[in-house]
């Protein structure tokens, strides 16, 4: 039988052999009772319902009501609930905020560590072994490929995010956005801001 | 191990130990036999290292975030003073500097 239908590999994309074998590990849990076909749709649905959007949320109400940062700083998981965003699990969140003196980039040298119950799954090349090596070793060379040069005089500070601790960044607020509204707001971050390797866009110039 | 007083507080030198274990452990290579700063304590864990082959990871492990300067851990790197790295170390892979 084979009911599943796999809508998590792309039409007409080939097989490799890690996908292969995947699928055959899959069909042996399965076989096995280890796991049920359900039980997979619903951990791929559960990913896919995860995006950076949460995490642009997050950030633009931090940056409109203090209270909130104050809590998403202290109670990543508390705070993310009160958007409505489910981060729970075993896995403990923390917040790193960017300040005039120190930009924070966050990276995992040992697999690809990411808070996905937040955002959903990492960009490809957060799992390469390129940036892996590279954030940790040379970040600010790493941050200049990805147009971002923090000023001088700005510390970076570097997470590995190694064990039972997700990070995410929270950044600053670009200048020029005084009035906007929390949902304009979060249209100025951008997945790659909250890893760290870049800066929130630059709001369009108003006419 | 499990229940007791955390050895570390925040501020505290510690060494991250080379303990050489082969397999699944989360101590990068790269900190290993440095010096760093513990900067706060995470909470007590389910050890990895057990879990990853099957176990069930008890006695939990306290968990460290360790702060280190950038330039002790790489020869010439290429950022100001003041650049630092934070990798988050179990309890048995670190001691007292």
């Amino acid at each position: 039988m084979s009911g599943h239908d796999h809508p998590h590999e792309g039409p007409g994309r080939t097989a490799s052999p890690y996908a292969l074998r995947i699928r055959a590990i899959e069909s042996l849990l399965v076989e096995k009772g280890v796991l049920t076909e359900a039980e997979i749709q619903d951990q791929i649905e559960y990913m896919d319902s995860r995006s950076p959007a949460n995490g642009a949320r997050l950030v633009a109400r931090a940056w409109v009501d203090p209270e909130f940062r104050r809590r998403l700083l202290a109670d990543t998981k508390a705070a993310a609930l009160e958007l409505g965003i489910d981060a729970s699990g075993p896995v403990e969140f923390v917040v790193v905020e960017n300040t005039p003196e120190v930009h924070n980039l966050i990276v995992c040298t040992l697999c690809s560590c990411y808070p996905r119950a937040i955002l959903g799954r990492p960009p490809d090349w957060y799992k390469s072994f390129e940036y892996r090596s590279r954030a940790v070793r040379e970040p600010r060379a790493v941050m200049r490929e990805f147009g971002h040069e923090p000023p001088e005089g700005v510390r970076v500070a570097v997470h590995d995010s190694t064990a039972d601790v997700r990070y995410m960044v929270l950044p600053m607020r670009p200048e020029g956005t005084e009035g906007m509204s929390e949902e304009e707001l979060a249209a100025l971050v951008t997945r790659d801001s909250l890893i760290g390797v870049s800066v929130p866009r630059a709001p369009a110039r108003a006419r | 191990m499990g229940g007791a007083v955390s050895p570390f507080e925040p501020g505290d030198r510690v060494r991250v130990l080379d303990l050489g274990k082969p397999g699944h452990v989360r101590t990068p290579r790269y900190v290993r036999g440095k010096t760093g700063r513990v900067e706060r304590a995470l909470g007590e864990f389910r050890n990895p290292e057990d879990l990853a082959y099957g176990g069930d990871g008890l006695p939990r492990c306290g968990l460290y975030r360790v702060a280190f300067d950038q330039r002790e851990l790489w020869e010439g790197y290429e950022g100001p003073a003041g650049d630092s790295l934070y990798v988050d170390v179990y309890e048995h892979w670190l001691e007292g500097a």
